[in-house]
């Protein structure tokens, strides 16, 4: 009887065997990369913004505390965004006529304000507290990355709800002196552990892992 | 200011996952109030309809189109939410196996220019104003989130709140934002503006200088504003001749008028319900209707608190019609038609002596043995209680019955007692039906050039036989209207100008005790609305002064009486507190009751038509839930279920068992009302446990035409079958089944008189609401407890795995059965809260409304004449060991440390195993997308602590965790406990009686551990082991003796 | 061939073959081959294709209403508060149920050495697979967000560092089914190989040849392929036969684990596994009848099958009658209110009418089968077999919607009515499980040939009982 298939289709056949294991295995892997990549989570994503703002140099270079622009991160759920005043209380001395600055002041003149893209953006079912974080000795940069380097914002860290609970399992590792959140040149002291096991306790931190912690 | 308030701007609900889950309000809608009202031009019901017809090829569209309530139960999502749907099925299948579906679209954040002080992201802001009925105000506090009112609550300084709210006041946020209000001015239906108004209405007064307003009318509602009373008063003194009318379909000047003839005064009565011992409530639902009522139900409801060893407990009977929540709360209710009513008072009064009734009048009929009986039993009981009694006859009650509740007060002590006589509230008293009637007697004698006509609907609610829409057509004069909405009187104007809603006023009004009350705007008004100050203004020739300056003036120069010329800070203290405090109008001291009044009023009732046992009568009542109909169009109402019958979405033909039986008739069948006067209306029966044989209520303010979306062609209007000589029901009518069908929508009893027999009888068998007499309390308090119950006092605490251990806050809540009204309040507190949906009618009629309250009512003992009615709120138990979580199988419900069964719409995928699961029946799905998506108005009231929920998900009540949060990390962020009472639910916060107690189980000081101790505390379905954190206090009833055999 | 390998391993076949053959007398291996590949390689009647037309029509409709469902919501089903479940889940528990019967035949009757099994075993499988198809379609599209319920209820490492609730027995189901769907699929599989072999060798057009040629996977009778064979095919039977039990039992968890009166009972595993045995054979008798008629199979299904059947279907029956039995006792014994409450609402409330349906189905109609006459009559069997497979839906909507309708709080009491779109997707199961049928009869042998052929005389007669 004339055969159908080639000698071959055998070892094909055998082979094929493992194809679908490997495939299987690749897929899941190259989606669970996906999953976490930047792509997805925007993390390290550098938007376009009306104008090109420096934390590092407002922050790095002059200074600048991130609570003189996010006035409400102490007593708020959000940090808030600074005013178009509050960019005039300096501008109107410096930098008055710079074409970098023309949006600021068309805000002012046309009293229409500023349109930022959101970079830190958790999805509108999670309820975020700032305030509570940096009352318990959560940094800014903490979450925020290295404020201080980014010459032009991005989201630094994941976002993900597994990287909130990395730390809302085991707030203590994250912590620093209340005085020293807003801080971007802190430095850790070496017996960084026992400290912020002080820390802890005198802030009352808690592991705080209910649904409703953060979603309503 | 709004304009730039701190927001993301709106990204298409679901362009992707997480977008389904918008928060409400300002954090899912870039809050542009001017874009939103360009939007509406277009946005509104036309395109809905549009996108319908598209789809109408479908058989199931017909039912579609005519459903009542289309845009809330919208079985087709609309053009958009389908288009979107596809992005997101096709991302979400496209990247099945991710975890986050997909990437978070680029979302805006817009920041102010300056930023105001207080006004910071996120931080809701309270404040003080004023809403009126009738003229009568009630202080409230709005919360307002960016410039948005989001949530009233009650103004807890206030003499007429306390703290607490009704249903409507609670809804009325939602009338502010509907999208059927007039949104600008218009002349003959073409579109004008408020100059062309002025303009045109400064013209036609300039005719009336010289006639000195002979030709001048004004129709208003009845107020008690100074402001708006000073300004009339200027326009009389610019116009001497104007006349100035009143029109309000709720009020009955009976009670005034016989007050005045009784004690040669025109006096206001008003009672204080804390020192009533023994209360008599004749057809009156003191507690939930008419001016006060909230602080008549808080200081009854005082009166019932009992725990051992406690003060002595109040007494209420009540003899009324149709059941209300009044009713359902009395020790004693006797069915009782309303034309017996006045004999009853007759006999009552001759039972106490009152001078000039003769015990026996040969010429009326004597009551029925057992309503002789009871009379006779409550007379003791008044009389043993002098000054300490009280008997509140019903607003629709002829004057005689007022009359002889006057000297029979008199005769108790009662007067400046328990009743306080005022001077009235109202500036320049009238007889509403009686001032109208002179109107239209003018308009049709052609006297009339100029007429406005303000916040008043005569053509829709007045009585039908004063025509008053063919007067209108016929009268020759100019006609002005100025109201909220574009409705049938406008229809009859040339001119309609948008009222501006309370929560965009300014002006201020006086309380149902005369506190002077503030309005303060919340917003600026959305529609261009003018205040009916700003009109008077406009037509003393200063229309350029706002609504501000007004009220401003008549505060500072002392125009009032209220107060001497008001500094600036002081002005801006009165706004803080929205009332001035000790401006109650003092309680006079009446004249003694003239006899002859007594004796007249004691003949006219003997001359009053008695009729016979098979007669029908009709009784015409306000509906509990939208009033006269001028909350018709509020989807929140509407929906409501009302007290006792549970119906929604419609009135009807509301008949006792035996009644229906004996005229042949069915729940839902329609018939048509045929009264002496030979005039007709035709609507469904609703057969209803409690109501008074051969009585057929029906409930005013549906079948409206021009109200809106929501309330146009809904239930049948029942004006048609009132007479100005009979506004509130008619002896003698005959019914006839017209062949015709009409689906009720009820949240129980399922339209079948059995089906409600077995309900109550196993709600008894099940012990679900427990119940005992004072007596049978003070002998065992643990009534509510041990054997005879279901659970038959078994400990549900035992378990083999040791407990979970609440080391920081257990949060636990406690309703108190004995003061529940079952008002209603929480309900809409709760839906304003949390963003909950309107379903609509169909989906109601299919059991799938979303309100996380579900008041409970069950009738006690035989159906056709039930010795009880029983409200009972149904809200999530929180258990312990909660069967919900358990079976759902992403762990989208699960405990907190905190006690709550929390549940996380964004993880739900809606098994519904859940609410299977759950013995209490508390989780609501939604089946369709109920939630308005498209709407932008109803965006701006929601509430951005809370997640909007899309389709396919669960929800339920999680003790407002929104609120608990805020509080609770306020309070951990300044490292102290959160106090008791720091925290309030919506529904606690809303509740007039204060029935519902909300705290830390884990601080023993608490007010609700103090309640979970009282021995009456139960919790339901305990038998089944999930240790609900919701428990209940088993009822008290206070009976008489001599009636309890 | 040998079946050697088990025979040390399992009891001797209890009884001797009757004295009705299981196989008509005549038949050699080749005609038996000749017969069988007939219906696959002959012309199709006119009906046949007129039929396949209808069931196709029943599928779009199946596609139409599934479509509506994800892009409009559950609202257009009956379901509502309180009734959570409705057709959803009833269909869901039927299809599982009717599915049983094709493992149970094959394996245990086969570790039973049950020789009638053999026509019979590889239509039951197919039966079994389709019927898991159809009933898969409702755990995810019960769901208010099938898209994402699709992968939410599987466990896999997420960003969201969360895994699914393995207390719930939605999650318990979501394994069951799918392995006992994946090992029905290749101990099918593995049992068509033979007969896909000798069809490949006996088509003549080439595509065929290459498609059944690629999946007998090279089959070619050797001693060795006859020996790896038979081992896996018992190993496959050892395996299926706990699921048989654990499979229903763990949907029947879906229901007692929850608390509601009438579904909180321990007698539920065993009840269900009955009931699912009950419909299972049911439905074979249902399809095999027409099959059996229409393409003159009579000769391989004998009546000694419709007889065996028959006895299967009574002893199920009554097993299932006799928890209802046990039901009404406990809700009545156990003094709960609840409980008792819930079955006098059951046999008196609105829906009495469906629970009489139920016994009048389930245990008055089967009572015929005491009789040989009854089980030797076609028509008989076929009705009675009707009327099984109707009780047992009647069954699932008596536990469903029937429980839900009035639990605990009379309060929160409701009516459960469905809608067009309940139908629409329920026929719509229906059509597409008989649409694969039509095509498996088309495309594969629908009778085990080389088990047949064992059957044979002149089998028997070459010494081993074996072809």
């Amino acid at each position: 009887m004339a055969q159908i298939f080639p000698k071959s289709a055998n070892a094909v056949a055998k082979a094929s065997i493992f194809a679908v294991l490997f495939l299987v295995a690749a897929g899941g892997f190259a989606l669970w990369r996906l999953a976490n990549s930047g792509y997805v989570t925007r993390q390290g994503i550098i938007l376009e913004q009306p104008v090109p703002f420096s934390h590092d140099h407002h922050v790095a270079q002059i200074g600048i505390d991130c609570r003189y622009c996010h006035t409400a991160v102490e007593s708020q759920a959000s940090a808030g965004i600074p005013p178009t005043q509050t960019c005039m209380n300096c501008h109107n001395q410096l930098w008055t006529n710079a074409a970098l600055l023309e949006p600021i002041r068309a805000s002012l003149r046309e009293g229409k304000p500023i349109q930022w893209n959101r970079v830190n953006d958790l999805p509108d079912f999670v309820y975020f507290n700032h305030s509570i974080h940096v009352a318990k000795g959560v940094a800014c940069t903490t979450c925020h990355g290295p404020v201080d380097k980014m010459p032009l914002m991005y989201q630094g860290a994941p976002l993900t709800m597994k990287w909130c609970l990395d730390c809302h399992r085991d707030p203590v590792k994250n912590l620093r002196p209340r005085s020293e959140v807003a801080n971007v040149f802190w430095q850790p002291p070496a017996d960084l552990a026992a400290q912020q096991a002080i820390w802890a306790k005198a802030h009352n931190v808690q592991s705080k892992v209910s649904c409703s912690t953060c979603h309503r | 200011m709004t304009e730039l308030a701190p927001s993301r701007t709106d990204s298409s609900p679901a362009g992707d996952c997480h977008a389904e889950w918008k928060k409400g309000g300002a954090e899912a809608t870039g809050l542009d109030l001017a874009a939103a009202r360009e939007k509406l031009a277009t946005r509104r019901g036309p395109a809905y309809w549009r996108s319908l017809e598209e789809l109408s090829e479908a058989p199931e569209f017909g039912e579609l189109l005519d459903r009542e309530f289309p845009r809330f139960a919208a079985e087709w999502p609309d053009g958009v939410s389908r288009r979107n749907f596809l992005q997101l099925a096709a991302a979400s299948l496209g990247l099945a196996g991710l975890t986050a579906c997909t990437r978070q679209p680029i979302e805006k954040i817009v920041p102010w220019l300056k930023q105001p002080e207080q006004v910071l992201p996120g931080k809701p802001l309270h404040f003080a104003t004023s809403m009126t009925l009738s003229g009568v105000a009630i202080g409230l506090l709005v919360e307002s989130h960016g410039g948005r009112p989001t949530k009233i609550e009650g103004n807890p300084d206030h003499p007429a709140s306390l703290g607490g709210t009704d249903a409507v006041s609670q809804a009325s946020v939602l009338g502010l934002y509907d999208p059927d209000r007039s949104q600008h001015a218009a002349r003959l239906g073409r579109i004008g503006s408020w100059n062309d108004f002025s303009n045109e209405l400064a013209a036609a007064l300039r005719a009336q200088d010289a006639l000195g307003g002979s030709g001048l009318r004004l129709l208003t509602g009845p107020t008690t504003s100074p402001t708006e009373a000073r300004l009339i008063g200027e326009l009389r003194s610019r116009f001497p001749q104007a006349q100035w009318h009143r029109w309000d379909p709720l009020a009955d000047a009976g009670r005034r008028h016989a007050l005045a003839a009784a004690l040669g005064v025109p006096l206001e009565a008003r009672f204080d319900l804390a020192s009533a011992d023994v209360i008599l409530a004749l057809e009156s639902d003191f507690l939930t209707s008419g001016p006060g009522a909230v602080r008549y139900a808080h200081d009854f409801a005082s009166r019932r608190r009992v725990a051992e060893g406690s003060a002595a407990m109040n007494r209420l009977y009540a003899a009324e019609s149709s059941p209300s929540p009044t009713g359902s709360v009395a020790d004693h209710r006797l069915r009782l038609r309303p034309s017996a009513i006045p004999r009853a008072v007759q006999a009552l009064a001759a039972h106490l002596g009152v001078a000039g009734v003769s015990a026996s009048p040969p010429e009326s009929p004597a009551l029925d043995e057992a309503t002789a009986r009871w009379i006779a039993a409550v007379a003791t009981d008044l009389a043993a209680h002098p000054g300490r009694a009280l008997v509140v006859a019903g607003e629709t009650l002829p004057a005689a019955v007022h009359v002889l509740v006057a000297a029979i007060h008199e005769k108790l002590g009662a007067s400046g007692a328990t009743v306080l006589y005022t001077a009235p509230l109202e500036a320049e008293p009238v007889d509403p039906l009686a001032s109208l009637a002179e109107l239209l007697a003018d308009l049709q004698a052609g006297k009339v050039d100029l007429l406005l006509i303000s916040g008043v609907n005569p053509v829709y609610d007045a009585p039908a036989d004063l025509e008053v829409a063919r007067i209108l057509r016929e009268s020759r004069g100019h006609r002005f209207h100025h109201g909220l909405y574009d409705d049938e009187t406008a229809e009859y104007c040339h001119w309609h100008l948008p009222a501006a809603h309370y929560l965009e006023s300014w002006g201020d009004a006086r309380a149902y005790d005369g506190t002077a009350s503030l309005v303060q705007p919340l917003i600026e008004p959305l529609y261009s609305g003018k205040t009916l100050s700003e009109i008077l203004a406009a037509m003393l020739g200063r229309g350029g002064e706002s609504a501000y300056d007004l009220l401003r003036e008549t505060w500072a120069s002392g125009h009032t009486a209220l107060s001497a010329a008001l500094s600036d800070d002081a002005f801006r203290k009165l706004l803080h507190d929205g009332l001035s405090a000790g401006s109650a109008t003092p309680a006079t001291v009446p004249a003694l009751v003239s006899v002859t009044a007594v004796a007249a009023a004691a003949s006219a009732i003997a001359a009053l038509p008695a009729p016979s046992e098979n007669d029908l009568e009709l009784a015409l009542r306000p509906d509990p839930s939208v009033l006269d109909g001028r909350f018709a169009n509020n989807g929140w109402l509407q929906e409501l279920p009302k007290p006792i019958t549970k119906l929604t979405w419609d009135n009807a033909v509301l008949l006792s068992p035996r009644t229906a039986e004996r005229l042949g008739v069915h729940g839902e069948q329609v018939v048509e009302i045929t009264t002496t006067e030979g005039r007709k209306a035709s609507g469904p029966v609703w057969i209803l446990p409690g109501q008074a044989d051969g009585v057929a209520t029906v409930h005013l303010g549906y079948g409206r035409t021009r109200a809106g979306k929501v309330a146009n062609e809904i239930g049948f209007s029942a004006y048609v079958l009132q007479t100005a000589s009979s506004r509130w029901g008619s002896t003698s009518i005959t019914v006839r089944k017209t062949g015709d069908q009409v689906k009720l929508a009820t949240t129980q009893g399922h339209h079948a008189i059995d089906w409600m027999r077995e309900e109550s009888e196993q709600a008894a068998v099940r012990a679900v609401v427990r119940q005992a007499s004072l007596a049978e309390y003070r002998a065992n308090p643990n009534f509510a407890h041990g054997e005879g119950h279901a659970a038959g006092g078994l400990d549900t605490s035992v378990s083999f795995h040791p407990g979970f251990e609440y080391k920081g806050y257990a949060w636990g809540m406690a309703i108190d059965l004995n003061s529940c009204t079952g008002c209603n309040a929480c309900v809409v507190a709760c839906q304003a809260e949390n963003n909950i949906p309107v379903v609509g009618k169909d989906q109601v009629a299919r059991g799938r409304e979303m309100h996380w309250i579900r008041i409970d009512r069950y009738f006690q003992g035989d159906i056709d004449a039930p010795a009880g009615i029983a409200s009972q709120p149904i809200v999530c138990m929180q258990c312990e060991q909660a069967p919900c979580e358990v079976v759902c199988p992403v762990a989208a419900t699960t405990h907190s440390t905190e006690g709550l069964n929390d549940m996380v719409y964004n993880r739900c995928v809606g098994t519904r195993y859940c609410a299977n699961n759950c013995p209490y029946k508390v989780r609501r799905f939604n089946f369709l997308l109920y939630q308005d998506w498209e709407t932008e108005q109803f965006k701006l009231q929601r509430n951005p602590d809370v997640t909007v929920r899309s389709r396919g998900v669960m929800e339920k009540c999680t003790y407002c965790v929104q609120r608990i949060n805020r509080v609770r990390l306020a309070a951990d962020r300044d490292q102290v406990q959160v106090a008791d009472g720091e925290i309030r639910t919506a529904c606690q916060q809303a509740c007039p009686t204060r029935a519902i107690h909300f705290g830390n189980l884990n601080d023993v000081s608490s007010d609700v551990v103090a309640m979970k101790k009282n021995s009456r505390n139960y919790s339901l379905l305990e038998e089944l082991g999930t240790r609900p954190r919701t428990t209940y206090l088993a009822m008290v009833k206070n009976p008489n003796p001599e009636l309890a055999a | 061939m040998s079946l050697a390998p088990a025979d040390h391993l399992i009891p001797k076949p209890f009884g001797t073959p009757s004295e009705v053959p299981v196989i008509a007398p005549g038949h050699s291996p080749a005609s038996v081959t000749d017969k069988i590949s007939s219906v696959v390689f002959g012309r199709m009647p006119l009906w046949f294709y007129a039929g396949m037309a209808v069931m196709f029509g029943g599928v779009m409709m199946l596609l139409a209403a599934l479509t509506k469902l994800v892009f409009v919501g559950i609202g257009i089903w009956g379901n509502n508060n309180p009734v959570g479940w409705g057709f959803d889940i009833i269909n869901f528990v039927w299809w599982i149920g009717i599915g049983h019967a094709g493992t149970l035949i094959s394996a245990i009757l086969l570790l039973l050495n049950q020789e009638w099994r053999t026509s019979i075993n590889r239509f039951a499988e197919a039966m079994t697979l389709f019927a898991v198809a159809c009933a898969l379609i409702f755990p995810l599209f019960h769901t208010g967000r099938p898209w994402l319920a699709i992968y939410w209820l599987l466990p896999y490492p997420n960003t969201m560092a969360i895994w699914p609730n393995f207390r719930s027995p939605l999650i318990w189901d979501v394994f069951a089914v799918s392995t006992y769907g994946a090992v029905s699929l290749l101990f099918w599989f593995i049992g068509l190989l033979p007969d896909l072999a000798s069809f490949r060798d006996r088509t003549k057009k080439a595509w065929q040849k290459r498609t059944y040629g690629a999946l007998s996977m090279g089959w070619r009778g050797s001693a060795r392929h006859w020996h790896n064979y038979e081992s896996a095919y018992l190993l496959l039977a050892g395996l299926s036969t706990p699921l048989v039990l654990s499979v229903h039992s763990v949907v029947s968890f879906d229901f007692a684990v929850g608390q509601v009166p009438g579904w909180h009972a321990t007698i539920f595993p065993p009840y269900f596994v009955a009931g699912a045995v009950f419909a299972g054979f049911a439905m074979v008798l249902t399809l095999m009848i027409p099959l059996r008629k229409f393409f003159g199979l009579q000769d391989f299904i004998t009546m000694k099958h419709m007889d065996n059947m028959g006895k299967v279907m009574l002893v199920t029956g009554l097993i299932v009658g006799y928890g209802y039995l046990v039901e009404i006792f406990t809700a009545w014994y156990s003094g709960n209110i609840y409980e008792w409450y819930m079955m006098r609402n059951r046999v008196f409330g609105p829906y009495r009418w469906i629970w009489m349906s139920l016994i009048l189905c389930n245990v008055l109609a089967i009572q015929p089968l005491w009789f040989a006459r009854a089980r030797k009559s076609i028509a008989a069997l076929w009705i009675i077999s009707m009327f099984v497979n109707f009780g047992m839906w009647f069954e699932r909507f008596v536990i469903i919607p029937t429980s839900l309708h009035r639990d605990f709080l009379p309060g929160s009491w409701g009516m459960y009515y469905p809608t067009r779109w309940d139908f629409a997707t329920f026929f719509g199961t229906i059509g597409l499980f008989m649409a694969l049928m039509f095509l498996f009869v088309r495309v594969l042998p629908s009778i085990a040939m080389f088990e047949m052929k064992t059957l044979t005389t002149d089998a028997r007669v070459k010494g081993g009982s074996h072809g």
